[in-house]
């Protein structure tokens, strides 16, 4: 009969509509400033540096300006200086660090390849959304003192990524004291058997 | 317009080459001059920056001149000037609604340029994320026609709501609800977690329903059977002379999806169909489309079942310094649109020597004017509508 299809499609929106009075689930929008949605863990918006420790964050950086992240990017949005001088890494190696690490957030696109290619794990991908300025220049130049955030930052914002990144970096770290100290060692026993070679057991009896 | 084109365009008026069944009958009598009306680029029925130059005969269009480029942005030069890394954040800008099948069909052309080896759980969560995506790219496309056809608001924002939910699966995977940047060479970028896997089987299991209320609300409904059915006939020859791939192929009753043709991935493990239309018009290629759906939740349920265990990432696959040898490679997939393919010739260097998209969108519209001659305004927008174009593509 003409109209059934029409009269079926009106039941469908009837149903809808009283429908969102109802079930709670039914309800698909919040309101935005006052309630916000909880952001998935993956969530990623524009990339920040990563601190060992917060109350001295230029000091702990631990970016080593090998500028990896900036040949990859795509956009080409990132500016590095490296330092002349070089301070004690995440490891304890002495690394360079950057004197200058400027991010264009007018230019980057979010895709997370300068995280994907950092082999020290130091730049990660920020949750910051409300990022609306006045300025479209200088305010949407990061530097590095902007761009700097605390390891315990990255553990809120994702929480378990940064525990696999954590464990890898001490097993890294013990690694290397392990090999440092081994090294030590092998370089007392030197210098022991160098300094008393009488001491030295006879080769033959 | 000169006299000369005047006289062309009115002999081809009495014999329009297009007949449908809302084709009024025009006498030579009433004729009066041509209108030329410019439709877009700033017209929201163009699904973007996208223009329509239609000469009409009082209602009828006569002669149509789509006109493109507003968005085009360099892509294939670009691809060129960036690592072969670098480009997959890019192609999810060509058609930002199916960056997955993007992203894959990119990755594709480059696994086959390196000769790399994709582990066989990664070939599974490549298929389940490119269902969603054709789940997720048909809905809106549906939920568009509706409105192009004037159902202002109730369809397409019922369309939204659940394509926000596979956006959801999309963003607590990869990162981001469009720009998902998720698949690599080798492999894809996280491992889904069992949560995640969850979640995607609710949406398998719960989707049905939403296409049986969907269907209900449009399918049989008088008034889109009246404006849908015999506008914008396709014929198969012309389809296939154009180079017409996807829905809008297979509503002319081709039978010809690459997923049976070409068999990648890991396709052939699942049981599916492929529905064909036979009129090719804009009401059979929305069937198609709600059809296809059905069929991707059966593959969907298939695969997320047989989901093994195993590695995401191939071992061996390189990500920093990563250079093909020297050759060529085509990797082709069908993506909702249709076949979206990308052409790499790699001299060795970091970045590909030639880097060659083949947009399915931009393919299919190039037989839009045959579809309207005949039609009026009105059907030219749902025609155009039918077409599911995303202009990202269409321009690069």
């Amino acid at each position: 009969m003409l109209g059934t299809g029409l009269l079926q499609g009106l039941g469908v929106t009837a149903k809808n509509f009283v429908g969102s009075f109802h079930d709670p689930a039914r309800l698909t929008t919040i309101e935005y400033p006052e309630v916000k949605t909880k952001l998935p863990e993956a969530y990623r918006n524009f990339p920040f540096l990563v601190t060992e420790n917060a109350t001295d964050p230029m000091g702990t950086l631990r970016c080593v300006a090998c500028q990896i992240c900036e040949k990859e990017c795509p956009p080409q949005c990132i500016y590095i200086e490296k330092s002349k001088d070089k301070k004690p890494d995440a490891t304890g190696k002495p690394q360079l660090f950057p004197a200058v690490f400027a991010i264009d957030t007018s230019v980057c696109m979010s895709c997370q390849i300068c995280v994907e290619v950092c082999p020290f794990e130091a730049i990660k991908m920020d949750q910051v959304y409300e990022i609306a300025t006045t300025d479209r220049f200088s305010a949407l130049l990061l530097n590095r003192e902007q761009l700097a955030k605390s390891n315990a930052y990255y553990h809120e914002i994702h929480p378990t990524e940064a525990a696999e990144v954590d464990a890898r970096l001490a097993a890294e770290r013990k690694a290397a004291e392990e090999k440092a100290a081994a090294a030590a060692a092998a370089k007392a026993a030197a210098a022991v058997a160098k300094a008393s070679p009488v001491a030295k057991p006879p080769l033959t009896a | 317009m000169s006299a000369s084109d005047h006289a062309a365009l009115s002999s081809q008026l009495s014999t329009p080459h297009v007949g449908g069944a809302n084709v009024r009958e025009v006498h030579d009598s009433f004729h009066g001059d041509l209108l030329e009306v410019s439709m877009g680029p700033h017209h929201p029925s163009t699904h973007g920056v996208f223009r329509m130059i239609v000469t009409l005969d009082g209602e009828t269009i006569v002669k149509l001149k789509p006109v493109f480029g507003y968005l085009h942005r360099n892509h294939e030069k670009l691809g060129e000037t960036v690592t072969y890394l670098g480009s997959m954040p890019y192609t999810d800008r060509l058609d930002y609604l199916s960056s997955m099948t993007n992203n894959w069909a990119y990755a594709l052309a480059v696994e086959k340029l390196a000769g790399q080896a994709v582990p066989e759980r990664a070939e599974y969560v490549r298929v389940i994320l490119a269902e969603l995506t054709r789940l997720l790219n048909h809905t809106c496309l549906a939920g568009f026609l509706m409105q192009d056809c004037g159902c202002s608001g109730t369809p397409l924002m019922y369309a939204f709501r659940e394509r926000e939910y596979i956006l959801d699966l999309f963003e607590s995977l990869s990162g981001s609800r469009m720009m998902c940047n998720y698949q690599r060479f080798g492999g894809c970028r996280v491992d889904p977690s069992a949560d995640w896997l969850t979640g995607a089987q609710k949406l398998a299991d719960r989707y049905g329903t939403f296409l049986d209320e969907f269907e209900t609300l449009l399918t049989g409904n008088e008034i889109i059977i009246a404006r849908t059915q015999g506008v914008g006939k396709l014929s198969p020859e012309l389809a296939i002379s154009a180079g017409v791939t996807g829905p809008m192929l297979r509503a002319t009753g081709v039978n010809y999806d690459l997923r049976k043709v070409d068999a990648y991935g890991v396709y052939p493990r699942f049981d599916f169909r492929v529905p064909l239309g036979d009129h090719g018009d804009v009401y059979d290629r929305y069937m198609i489309r709600v059809l296809e759906m059905r069929e991707s939740i059966k593959i969907l349920q298939q695969a997320l079942a047989g989901l093994p265990a195993g590695p995401i990432m191939d071992p061996k696959a390189k990500l920093r310094s990563f250079r093909p040898k020297a050759g060529e490679a085509y990797g082709r997939i069908e993506g909702p649109k249709g076949e979206i393919g990308f052409y790499l010739l790699s001299d060795g260097s970091p970045n590909p020597y030639r880097y060659r998209i083949r947009p399915p969108s931009f393919i299919n519209l190039t037989v839009l004017e045959d579809m309207c001659l005949g039609h009026t305004v009105a059907d030219a927008v749902i025609i155009l509508g039918s077409v599911d174009i995303v202009l990202g593509e269409v321009d690069r």
